[in-house]
């Protein structure tokens, strides 16, 4: 494989990532406004995910960097150029959809070197270059089969390859691993993230799943409703959500109602220190990690808000995900295997809270997940 | 369409008394081959035995027969006009059908269109023949309106009545037909192509002669060849526009089987029908050829 | 898309609707008027063109036998293929072929030329079972084989059968329950669409009533377009409307479109 890459690198490293700024975009449809504002730089080189659940209008950022809809206001500059006017086929931006993009008429290399077709490069060059970025891709036995005889995998990637034959600017790609099976799509994503290093190309990976946002992104931007809820490296969005929204559609949470006093929450019995010590005084509810509930004993006669009963067990691997009915709720709690195995189903067990500093909600409906 | 090689719902099977099994599923499929059989396969079969019968037993005389100026003339006449009207209805009506499919798919106008088109399309050449009568005929309503104007649209013969005229009536029903072969194919085109072709530089007339242009190629001329066989094969419409005559192959055939020549050659009426029906088989055949290959790109 | 191009989209469709809205209308306005014109050229409308439809006995005879051929087309329609389908696509899977091709060649074969063959069949039937014009029945449902194959086989493939039919069997039901009470009940607008498709075939067939020496709607249209031609006129624009209708209450029980975008849409 790096033979390959590295063979296939004769063309496509030579072009180094340029920076992306979407400077104040605004975007409205029929009285609704999907962007509002909105400013993001990419530095180059570097793939930025934009994660958010539906509707929020991420799908619209991407488009309206490829030209392919008219922003309101605001500019797009790719390249130190103000883009903003240009049409989709002037912009020399790669882009990658969802699905049935490949023309059904051509075979894969077709496919491939229909962008160099468009920019009048002879036939005898265009194969060529086709068939490297089929095997940048690990297509390389797969040149002239048409699309409906190739897996939803295969034609993805026969669609980075195509975005890429042009040598482009700017990668986008518009939940390109949604409508493949789960299997694929952690095989896919990880290749997706492969190539884009190997070309060094500035990327924007729109999509819906969190997981996927955090596995290979270099930063995640994380929206809803139009507006940034938060920016920065995976492991920050993670492990310090900037809102109550971030925490509830990144990884799991527990929401436990409790009263905030003097900067901390008191939460069944517990008093955990806050994000934002200076949070207002009363009812709120705490957005707890299961990493950050842990057993504190075996519970068998005691009583108090934080004991209960062990009724599921999720085993995760090296990690198990434990359910434990506290009586008027259900809680997470994530553990190690063999602490988890210790508390099997039917178990009364007391937990206890960690003290990392939480955030809280309040009078807030839960977020939308993944 | 696929076919399995087993029954798609097993049960205990019946055995039989020398041990093999007999299926008596095949008896849920009797009535209707029995039917079809009865009242399609086997008129065909006439007309195409009685093609090869003469007064005396088999001959091939009906088929030489056929090689006179008057028979030979319908046919081409039919060929030329059928030719005409399926370019002009392939033509306009891919126009109509784009119109409608670049619409709401839901919408009320798609929905009168399409019920529209699939009344014209096969209602009765009769019904429409006369509405051309009254329109453009000697009496209808735009000849009288033009008259009054000073045109005379007949200064050169009452052509309506005449292949022209054919023509012209014909369009008006394979512009429908047209319609509802070639929407299904428009509906097929995926907006995704479209926006990779810009984002990959292309510009319009690049996504018309690259992309949309060779996909929906198949999906036009095989309903050109649809128009073609429709218009041969129709007889409704001439024998309401042109009260004698046999300037077309289904007058003549009309004819032959009614009039004196008919009933002293009867094979000669079923030798026009098998040059007919070779005709339009051929054609059809052509058809599905092409549909098969829309099929495959426009699911 | 941009803005430019759905301007120029929208009005070339404008452009389109207009002129092909007016090539199509003009001359269904134009029986309208040739059906209510007065005796002479100054002579005010009147509707006396219509009104003697129903004083006609023969045209209202022809109407009539057409509407009963419809109905019996229709309902034998159903009979004879919903059941023979079902049956094949559960038990015979090798036969869809077969039966898909003997659907689609009626659409290969003339009316001309199935007349030119049926005469035969046609005289022995008039002497031995009935001269009624209802005899037509049998053909027309062949006829309306195309059409009626295509709409129901949509319906049967939208829904899962072989499932449905698994999971009746499973709980004790027979054949017939299968057939009348599991799988029809759900195809019921595939079943509607048909049966509308091969009332409007019907209603305007010509040919063979015409060359078996039958008189139906459209042959007595034809017939009294020599003697009276207002008449025959409103008579036709008349079943032209009624067909029409029928097409439209048919599009309503249609599936909806479950495409992602129209054509053209960004």
């Amino acid at each position: 494989m790096t033979t390959a890459v590295a063979a296939a690198g004769v063309g496509t490293a030579t072009r180094a990532g340029v920076e992306v700024r979407l400077e104040s975009l605004q975007r409205r449809y029929a009285g609704v406004t999907a962007l509002d504002g909105l400013n993001l730089t990419m530095a180059p080189g570097e793939l930025v995910a934009l994660l958010g659940p539906s509707g929020c209008g991420k799908t619209t950022a991407l488009r309206l960097v490829a030209g392919l809809e008219q922003a309101d206001g605001g500019r797009v500059v790719i390249s130190g150029e103000d883009v903003t006017g240009q049409p989709a086929n002037k912009r020399d931006v790669g882009m990658v959809f969802q699905a049935y993009s490949l023309f059904p008429h051509m075979t894969a290399w077709q496919n491939v070197a229909f962008g160099l077709q468009m920019r009048k490069v002879d036939a005898g060059q265009r194969r060529r270059r086709a068939g490297e970025m089929l095997e940048l891709v690990g297509l390389s036995g797969f040149a002239d089969r048409f699309a409906h005889q190739l897996s939803g995998g295969q034609q993805q990637r026969v669609a980075l390859a195509r975005a890429l034959a042009i040598q482009p600017k700017v990668l986008l790609l518009d939940e390109p691993l949604s409508a493949l099976d789960a299997k694929v799509r952690a095989r896919l994503r990880d290749e997706i993230r492969r190539v884009q290093l190997e070309v060094g190309i500035t990327t924007l990976f729109v999509t819906h799943d969190q997981e996927e946002a955090l596995a290979i992104a270099d930063r995640v931007w994380v929206m809803h409703s139009g507006r940034i809820e938060q920016l920065g490296p995976p492991t920050t969005i993670y492990s310090r959500p900037a809102t109550p929204f971030v925490a509830e559609f990144v990884g799991l949470t527990n929401r436990l109602a409790g009263v905030v006093r003097r900067g901390s929450v008191e939460v069944r019995g517990a008093s955990i220190p806050l994000v934002q010590p200076d949070a207002a005084d009363g009812p709120a509810m705490a957005l707890v990690r299961p990493e950050a509930v842990t057993i504190a004993s075996d519970g068998a006669a005691a009583t108090g808000p934080l004991v209960g009963t062990v009724i599921a067990t999720a085993f995760l691997g090296a990690t198990s995900r434990v359910t434990v009915d506290l009586g008027d709720i259900t809680i997470l709690a994530q553990l190690p295997t063999s602490e988890a195995a210790a508390h099997p189903a039917g178990t009364r067990v007391r937990l206890a809270l960690r003290p990392d500093p939480v955030l809280i909600a309040r009078d807030e409906a839960p977020a939308e997940r993944a | 369409m696929t076919v399995a090689a087993k029954p798609l719902v097993e049960t205990a099977r019946r055995p039989l008394r020398d041990g093999r099994r007999l299926s008596l599923d095949w008896l849920g499929a009797v009535p209707f081959l029995a039917y079809v059989g009865l009242f399609l396969l086997l008129p065909t079969t006439i007309v195409v035995a009685g093609s090869f019968v003469g007064p005396n037993g088999l001959t091939l005389s009906n088929l030489t027969a056929m090689n006179q100026s008057y028979i030979v003339g319908a046919f081409v006449h039919s060929v030329v006009v059928s030719a005409t009207s399926a370019v002009l209805g392939a033509v306009l009506g891919a126009v109509l059908a784009y119109a409608v499919a670049t619409g709401n798919p839901n919408g009320v106008l798609r929905r009168l269109v399409t019920s529209a088109c699939g009344v014209l399309a096969q209602f009765g050449g009769v019904t429409l023949a006369f509405a051309f009568i009254a329109t453009i005929g000697f009496a209808g309503f735009i000849t009288l309106w033009l008259q009054q104007h000073g045109i005379n649209i007949y200064a050169n013969g009452i052509w309506l009545y005449e292949l022209s005229g054919l023509v012209l009536v014909y369009t008006y029903f394979q512009i429908p037909l047209m319609v509802l072969v070639f929407l299904p194919a428009l509906d097929g085109i995926r907006p995704q192509w479209r926006e990779a072709t810009e984002s990959l530089g292309g510009a319009t007339w690049h996504y018309w002669r690259y992309v949309a242009g060779p996909l929906l190629a198949p999906a036009f001329f095989g309903g050109m060849l649809l128009l073609f066989a429709n218009a041969f094969s129709a007889y409704a419409t001439a024998a309401a526009l042109i009260s004698q005559g046999s300037i077309i192959a289904s007058l003549l055939i009309a004819n032959t089987l009614s009039s004196e020549v008919g009933l002293h050659q009867p094979g000669l009426a079923s030798a026009l029908a098998l040059v007919m029906v070779v005709i339009v088989a051929i054609v059809m055949v052509l058809y599905t050829v092409l549909q098969r290959r829309t099929a495959k790109w426009l699911r | 898309m941009s803005r430019n191009r759905r301007l120029k989209l929208q009005v070339f469709r404008v452009i389109v609707f207009l002129v092909f809205g007016a090539f199509f209308l003009v001359p269904i306005g134009a029986m309208f008027e040739f059906s209510t014109r007065g005796n002479t050229e100054t002579a005010p409308r009147t509707l006396s063109a219509w009104l003697t439809i129903a004083q006609s006995p023969d045209l209202v005879a022809a109407i009539l036998a057409s509407l009963v051929l419809a109905v019996v087309t229709s309902v034998g329609m159903l009979v004879l293929l919903v059941p023979t389908m079902i049956w094949v696509r559960l038990r015979l899977p090798r036969l869809s072929r077969v039966v898909e091709f003997l659907c689609l060649l009626p659409l290969t074969i003339p009316g001309i030329v199935l007349v030119a063959g049926l005469a035969p069949e046609y005289r022995w039937l008039s002497i031995n079972v009935s001269e009624s014009i209802l005899t037509l029945a049998f053909v027309y449902l062949v006829l309306v084989l195309p059409y009626t194959y295509r709409t129901l086989h949509t319906g049967l493939a939208a829904i899962d059968v072989k499932t449905l039919s698994e999971a009746a069997r499973s709980l004790g039901a027979g054949w017939a329950t299968v057939m009348g009470r599991i799988i029809v009940p759900n195809m019921w607008s595939a079943l509607l669409n048909a049966s509308l498709l091969s009332v409007a075939v019907v209603l305007g067939e010509f040919t063979i009533a015409n060359l078996l020496n039958y008189v139906n709607l459209q042959v007595s249209i034809f017939l009294l377009g020599k003697a009276n031609a207002a008449v025959s006129i409103a008579v036709a624009v008349a079943s032209l409307m009624f067909a029409f209708l029928l097409l439209v209450i048919l599009s309503f029980f249609g599936r909806p479109r479950t495409r992602v975008a129209r054509l053209e849409e960004a």
